[in-house]
């Protein structure tokens, strides 16, 4: 689940194993430059988009990745939209919810495929969580 | 003596966190952006800050725009605005900000145009609170790096 892209300034983790590879989708700037520097720091290359439709079309270019992190209320495709969407297109990746929304909307979140929801912001502590259980599933 | 200097600025620097700390001003959150910088990014809590600060801003002049409508009713979008004031300020450990956004959120949930009014202006005192504080924090971070950089060059001597 999720190849690893090839040639693109891979970071040295400093103690994994393999390297896993993040797509960070979020509207807001601050937000994608915090999990951008969570993932650094924990080994992890990552790339980021600012909403759904950008996350589906880095899919449909060919790019895959273990994990995606999904906010939910984002501009022209929510993550809820678009979290239907790759999983429609058979996308396997492990996509955690990372939003500030109400009970409902995150049970809707869980419909639409997301395999976890985290509320926002993201911890080292969490994130750690996180890819200890893909990891463990690689 | 600029060794010293720069140990009483370090010094300083505690002291004003820890009272941030304190008053609920800051929360544990901001301690997370600072274990995110080092020397391959050793602007990354003053770069983070800046863009908080920036965006906030024109969060603000929105939602006061809004609020100042003559024909005012577009709470949805008031929400909206919030709901991004919510993630970008508790992404940053902005303890009291957060808090008065959530409460602002809940009088526009009520279709409260008093109480969101009442709310800005709370929100606004505590964002310019907070901004000021964390200018003084980047000063005595950028004055003890000064101070810890001329140490230096005397050593070698």
């Amino acid at each position: 689940m999720g190849n690893q892209e090839k040639g693109k300034g891979l970071m040295e983790p400093e103690n994994s194993a393999e390297k896993l590879t993040a797509l960070v989708v979020d509207d807001d700037k601050l937000v994608r430059m915090i999990h951008q520097g969570l993932l650094k720091r924990a080994g992890v290359k990552n790339e980021a988009v600012k909403n759904g439709k950008e996350a589906v079309d880095i899919h449909y270019s060919g790019q895959r990745f273990d994990i995606i992190l999904m906010d939910n209320e984002m501009p022209i495709m929510t993550g809820i939209e678009a979290t239907k969407k790759l999983r429609s297109m058979g996308i396997l990746s492990r996509i955690i919810g990372v939003s500030s929304c109400t009970e409902a909307e995150k049970q809707e979140f869980m419909k639409a495929g997301i395999d976890d929801y985290q509320v926002k912001p993201l911890t080292i502590g969490v994130l750690n969580s996180i890819l200890d259980v893909v990891k463990a599933s690689k | 003596m600029l060794g010293f200097g720069a140990d009483l600025l370090w010094a300083d620097m505690n002291r004003l966190l820890a009272f941030l700390f304190h008053q609920g001003v800051l929360d544990e959150q901001f301690l997370q952006l600072q274990q995110l910088q080092d020397h391959t990014s050793p602007n990354f809590v003053s770069e983070v800050v800046n863009i908080y600060f920036h965006e906030s801003e024109k969060l603000l002049n929105n939602l006061r725009s809004l609020l100042m409508e003559r024909e005012f009713s577009d709470y949805k979008k008031i929400e909206i605005h919030l709901n991004q004031f919510i993630g970008s300020s508790s992404s940053i450990g902005a303890k009291r900000v957060t808090s008065v956004c959530i409460a602002f959120r809940a009088a526009s949930e009520q279709d409260n145009r008093a109480g969101c009014l009442r709310a800005l202006e709370m929100l606004e005192h505590e964002y310019c609170y907070l901004k000021n504080k964390l200018h003084e924090l980047f000063q005595i971070e950028q004055q003890r790096a000064l101070a810890a950089g001329v140490r230096y060059p005397m050593q070698h001597q």
